[in-house]
Parts: C-alpha cells; sequence; structure tokens
C-alpha cells in the first residue's frame, strides 16, 4: 500500500493554510462571544393576514422603556410602511418586518442592519443609533418592477 | 484509439459548444444596458415592446450567462474530456444523445416564458414571483438532461475500470466524472424545488408555496452550483495548463484529495448564503460558514499544486532565478494566458468568498453589488475566462482549423482581464462602502446618491469593455470555424503527465465508496435537522404574483 507523499514546501503551504483559515474562524467566533447575532428569530406569520392583523395592519414605532422601541415596519410591494423612523439618539431600536406579498430585503445603508423579509415569517433585527442624523433603508431583494423604488430612513434626533 | 473514433463524440461536444456560445451571445447585451442604466443612460425605452424592463434584460443576462452558458459548456467538454482522458468512446452513446435532447428541449422551453416578459424572476426565481409553469419545467428538463448525460459518462468510466482492473483512472476522467457526481447530488435540492413545490404551483395545482423552504432547497444545489461551475476549470488548471506551460502536474495524489475534498464539502455549505434569513437557526448557519471555511482548504490547495506545476514549465522553458520563471512562461498562446490571468483574478474572489462566508462580515455586503462584483470575479472571470481558454484550443480541435488570429486571442483576454477588474472593483466598492443593493434598476432609484456615481460610470465602462472583449471572442470562434485554414497538424487534447507515476498514488485516493459515504453523511449532518424543521412545518401561504 502507498502512502500519500507530500512536497515538503507543499505541506508547509497546507499547515499555513489550515492555521490562516482556522485564524479567520476565531475571529469570527470572538465577534460572536461579544454578543454579535445573526438574523434567525423563527416567528411564522400567515401572509394573508399580513394587512388585516395588527400589529402590521397600523404598523408603529413602540417605546418600550426609556431608549427601547420596538418598529413594526410592513414591507409590502412597493413601499416600508412606515416609511419614516423618528427616535431620540442613543436608542435600541427593534425592527419587526413582515411582507404580504413577495420577498423583500432590508438593509440599513452603511451598517451591518441587514436581514431578509420572506412571507410566512417575521424578521426580527435590532440596531442602536448614537449618532443623530438619517440612516436610509433600502429594499435589497428583488421584489417586481417597482423594487428600485423601495426605500425608508429612521430619523435620528438630538436629544433636546 | 484514432481520433475519427469519436466521431459522435466530437459532434456532441460541438453542438453543447455552440448552444452555450449561442446563450452566452445573447445574455451578454444585456450586461452595458445594466451598467449604462445604473450610470444615468437608459436604452430599455428603445428596446420595447421586445424587452419590456430593465428586470426582463436582467432575468436572461442571468439564466443566459449562469445557467446556460454554463451548464452546457460543462457537459459538452466533460464529455470530451471523459472520452478522450480514457481513450475510450462512450459506453451507451444514446443515453448522452437523449441526455443532450432533453437539455435542449427544456432550453427551448425556458426561454419562450423569458423571451415573452412571462419568467422575469430573475435567475433565482424566488417565490412567491411566479414565472410561467413552462419556464419551471424547462429549467428543470436541463438539470434533468444533465443528469443523463452524467449517468452516460459514469458508464463509460465504469466499463474503462472493467477493462482496466487496478489501474488508477487517468486524472482528468477521474476529475470530470467526479464533478458531474457532485452534480448530481447537489442539484437534487433544486429538483426538489422544482417537482415538490414551484411546478405544482404554478400549474395551479396547488393554490400556495413556502418560501423559505424554497429558497433553503435552491441554495441546497446554489452553492455546489459554483463548484459545477469551477470543478471543470480545476480539470483543465491541474490536468491539461501543466502541459501547455511545458510543465508537469506537481502533485497527481493532491490534486486527487482536492477533488475529493470538493466532493465532500462542497454541498453543506448552502445556509451561507441565508446568512440574513429569518426562521432559520444560527446554529445550522454557522455549521455551515465553519464547512464553507473548510471547502476553501482545498482550493487553497489547488494554488499551490497548479502554481507549483505551471513554475515547473517556466523552469523547463529556461526561466530562473525567484520569480524569473514567470517571464518564460506561454504568455504569447492565448488559451495559456486566459487560464494563467483566471487563476490570477479567482485568488482576488477568493478573498472575497471568505468575507462572504464569515457569519459576521456578510451582513456588511449581504446583497449589495459586492456580491455581483464578487460573482462577476468567480464565475464571470475565473470560470468564464477559463472556458474561454480552453475554447482556444477545443474549437480549433472541433473545427480542424487553426486559431483564426491568436493575437484577436490576446487582444480579446486581456481587454476581458481589464475590464472585468474595473467592473469588479467598482461593484465590491460600491457594495462595501456604501451598501448599494444588487438586481436593482439604480439609474431610476429616487434614492439613488451623488456619492455613487464616479463608481456607477467606472463600473459602466469596464462593463462595456467585457462586452466588447466577448463580441472580439464570439468573431474568432465563428472564424475559426467558418473562415480559418485547415489546421497543419491535428491539435489534440493538451495532457499534463504527473511529476511521479500516479501509479505511487494511494489506492485511498481512487476509491468512490469512503468518499461518497462521507458526502451522504455530512449532508444528512448539516442539512438534515433544519431541512426537516422547514419540512414539517411547512406552510403553502404564499399565493403566486407577478408583479413586473
Amino acid at each position: 500500500m502507498n502512502s500519500l507523499r507530500i512536497d515538503p514546501y507543499e505541506k508547509s503551504w497546507m499547515l499555513a493554510s489550515g492555521v490562516l483559515l482556522f485564524v479567520f474562524l476565531l475571529a469570527v467566533g470572538a465577534s460572536v462571544f461579544y454578543g454579535f447575532r445573526l438574523p434567525g428569530h423563527e416567528s411564522r406569520i400567515d401572509p394573508s393576514r399580513v394587512t388585516v392583523d395588527p400589529p402590521f395592519a397600523k404598523p408603529a414605532v413602540i417605546e418600550r422603556a426609556p431608549g427601547r422601541y420596538d418598529a413594526y415596519v410592513r414591507v409590502q410591494i412597493w413601499a416600508f410602511v412606515p416609511s419614516e423612523i423618528k427616535i431620540p439618539a442613543g436608542s435600541t431600536v427593534t425592527f419587526y418586518l413582515a411582507s404580504p406579498d413577495v420577498q423583500h430585503g432590508f438593509v440599513i445603508e452603511r451598517t451591518n442592519i441587514n436581514v431578509m423579509v420572506i412571507p410566512g415569517h417575521m424578521s426580527k433585527i435590532t440596531a442602536r443609533f448614537d449618532e443623530p442624523g438619517e440612516y436610509r433603508f433600502l429594499c435589497h431583494e428583488y421584489c417586481g418592477v417597482g423594487h428600485h423604488l423601495m426605500f425608508g430612513k429612521v430619523v435620528v434626533e438630538r436629544r433636546s | 484509439m484514432a481520433e475519427n473514433g469519436f466521431r459522435l463524440e466530437e459532434k456532441l461536444t460541438a453542438w453543447h459548444l455552440g448552444i452555450a456560445l449561442g446563450a452566452l451571445f445573447l445574455g451578454t447585451w444585456f450586461g452595458p444596458l445594466q451598467v449604462l442604466q445604473h450610470a444615468g443612460i437608459d436604452l430599455y425605452g428603445k428596446l420595447a415592446p421586445g424587452i419590456q424592463s430593465y428586470y426582463q434584460g436582467l432575468s436572461l443576462h442571468g439564466v443566459l450567462n449562469a445557467l446556460v452558458y454554463t451548464t452546457f459548456f460543462i457537459t459538452g467538454f466533460l464529455t470530451f474530456t471523459t472520452v478522450h482522458s480514457l481513450k475510450r468512446p462512450l459506453a451507451i452513446p444514446s443515453l448522452n444523445v437523449v441526455g443532450f435532447v432533453v437539455m435542449a428541449a427544456g432550453l427551448l422551453m425556458a426561454a419562450v416564458p423569458l423571451l415573452l416578459n412571462q419568467a422575469s424572476v430573475l435567475y433565482t426565481f424566488y417565490p412567491p414571483l411566479q414565472a410561467s409553469a413552462f419556464f419551471y419545467i424547462g429549467l428543470t428538463l436541463v438539470v434533468v438532461g444533465s443528469w443523463i448525460e452524467a449517468v452516460g459518462l459514469f458508464f463509460t468510466l465504469a466499463a474503462w475500470c472493467n477493462a482496466h482492473p487496478g489501474v488508477r483512472t487517468p486524472f482528468i476522467a477521474f476529475g470530470s466524472v467526479l464533478t458531474l457526481v457532485m452534480w448530481l447530488i447537489a442539484s437534487l435540492g433544486i429538483a426538489a424545488e422544482m417537482l415538490f413545490l414551484l411546478i405544482p404551483w404554478s400549474l395551479g395545482w396547488v393554490k400556495g408555496t413556502d418560501p423559505l423552504l424554497a429558497r433553503t432547497l435552491f441554495w441546497f444545489t446554489g452553492h455546489p452550483i459554483v463548484y459545477f461551475w469551477l470543478l471543470p476549470v480545476y480539470v483543465s488548471w491541474y490536468g491539461m495548463l501543466p502541459k501547455q506551460a511545458g510543465g508537469k502536474l506537481f502533485s497527481d495524489p493532491l490534486a486527487r484529495l482536492a477533488f475529493w475534498l470538493f466532493l465532500v464539502l462542497s454541498i453543506p455549505v448552502g445556509l451561507h448564503h441565508q446568512f440574513a434569513d429569518p426562521g432559520i437557526s444560527p446554529v445550522w448557519k454557522g455549521l455551515h460558514m465553519i464547512l464553507t471555511y473548510a471547502v476553501a482548504f482545498p482550493s487553497l490547495v489547488t494554488a499551490f499544486t497548479v502554481i507549483a506545476s505551471l513554475e515547473l514549465g517556466g523552469r523547463a522553458r529556461g526561466g530562473s532565478g525567484l520569480f524569473g520563471w514567470i517571464a518564460t512562461l506561454p504568455w504569447k498562446d492565448p488559451s495559456f494566458a486566459a487560464q494563467a490571468l483566471a487563476m490570477l483574478i479567482f485568488a482576488f474572489g477568493g478573498v472575497g468568498g471568505i468575507i462572504n462566508a464569515s457569519y459576521n462580515m456578510d451582513l456588511v455586503v449581504h446583497n449589495t453589488l459586492w456580491i455581483v462584483g464578487h460573482f462577476h470575479l468567480t464565475v464571470g472571470a475565473a470560470v468564464a475566462l477559463s472556458f474561454i481558454g480552453i475554447a482556444y484550443w477545443l474549437v480549433p480541435h472541433l473545427a480542424g482549423k487553426n486559431l483564426w488570429s491568436p493575437s484577436a486571442a490576446r487582444i480579446q483576454v486581456w481587454s476581458f482581464v481589464l475590464g472585468m477588474a474595473i467592473f469588479s472593483a467598482s461593484h465590491h466598492f460600491l457594495g462595501f462602502r456604501y451598501g448599494v443593493p444588487r438586481r436593482t434598476m439604480l439609474g431610476a432609484a429616487p434614492y439613488l446618491s451623488p456619492d455613487w456615481h464616479p463608481w456607477l460610470v467606472a463600473a459602466a465602462i469596464g462593463g462595456i469593455l467585457v462586452w466588447a472583449s466577448l463580441m472580439l471572442h464570439f468573431v474568432i470562434v465563428l472564424a475559426t470555424v467558418f473562415a480559418s485554414r485547415k489546421s497543419d497538424r491535428p491539435i489534440e487534447m493538451p495532457v499534463a503527465e504527473a511529476l511521479r507515476d500516479p501509479a505511487e498514488t494511494p489506492a485511498w485516493l481512487d476509491a468512490w465508496t469512503p468518499w461518497l459515504v462521507a458526502t451522504i453523511v455530512l449532508i444528512a449532518l448539516s442539512y438534515g435537522p433544519p431541512l426537516a424543521h422547514l419540512i414539517a412545518n411547512v406552510d403553502l401561504s404564499s399565493p403566486g404574483l407577478r408583479v413586473w
């Protein structure tokens, strides 16, 4: 039986490759350790009821506790409802998103707040806004001929 | 066996290539239209009613280039490589002919609704966007046809093995058949999506569908399909390019090991496309991330082995010093130059891939133009440019003609690289820096930002350069077939010798059973529980919508 022969240089290369990938993995692991969470929350919702039943029939932004908001957003062809969310600086916002029709996406520009909105499921993602300003959010999944029209914004106001 | 013993096989390959290049020709025209639209020049109005929207054009671009060109080129190329490497004809030729006819019929069936704006669902066709049933049935037939062809090649390899007991399978045939085995297993996801969800639903037999289950089945196939595109290129990089460079395959056993690892690891990684999805536990996403890192390993091994093989060539051609051998490689041969440059581009694509696979970083770039840039580096450049390089010996071989104007082919290759580099770099930047969404008619978007404009213009310049380069490719191919001179000497498939006799390669690197078992077990572990959960809770509540 022959054994596997590997050139010494190639052996070092393979070892270095393995170490490199392992270090990358540790880096991702560290971000999880320090609190990074992926979307993946499971909460089913009947797409035909999204426009009829609360909370998405009349979606609103609700202050749960000082500085903590729940923002319900209906994501539909071809608009975010509501399309403007006002909160004071330093707030933590949990977005709850649901689609009554096709698949959509939700990304806040220049952030890692990025989640799919898939009919049948409610999406959930939390973001903290410290700097006052406008943060636009866009639909980033093709959803028909008006896809490029879908956007909205989070307006973060200076605390008075 | 003499070359004329492969008449049917050569004809089949030529037909595959003809359809592949025809699809690429049509699909390529939409590239410049898209980038020009983004940069503020909208030509779609002039195309109506032939092409009714940006998104119909985008669907054609994706389906024709990423699905049709690749699948037809690959099945044709692998038929060719298998019979030439084994030096024996197809075991059951009628099987491969039937497979091809099924693929072609499926393509026709899917093309009609695409051209009639009845299937503007992009090449991911996420439900509940609902295309014409013909689109789904047609694509399914293309996949089924590729299975039939694959089985024809399995029988051919089996017949060879029976006639050569105890002999190592020639590397090129081994890699070719392994690619098709992987594809057969991987495409079960899309087949299930089509047969159980999309086709009955588009025919009106069931009222609704389950979009998340459909996505998950799609990505079961959707990631390994990139290895279905890439592995034929690796067959060429490992098995042929060293010969074209005047070198030898540096390590036959490691080349085989890399292919086995691709078989085992290509499939259980698809959830990294769904990091941002609701309803799928981050635990399974994490496992798929780890496995995606693992599948980077055989590509890193490939980088060493292939570059070392080329170095042997460069040194045999008189190159010396640490890097001197690079200059002595046969850069004037457009087939070599295309594939060597494809390799260089793939290095950047690989780095981007590791970023996309990373749990946390993916959320910065998910569904942005970064992904478009990544895809054009990997499939659009590394794979397509390698196919172009392969075509520069394969088309002359099939036609029995000299390559028409190697200097035009050199210009074609370098302009393609330059165009793709500009296009991809600007797309990566737009996605990473600004989060610009992909697959979007940006020129008409109310949120189009002036900051993006210079980069969108750069992308347009790059995109148009790629288009022009591809047009030159079609001219070269057509002129080779119809206007070139008969070749002075026969043009053969380049077959690289291994540095050491492949008989020294350990037997476990030529044994299918353990690797197939490992493949199935790993799929069951990584996909079993999340898929079982989705299937147990299947929810057919989304009616089809046609909103384009």
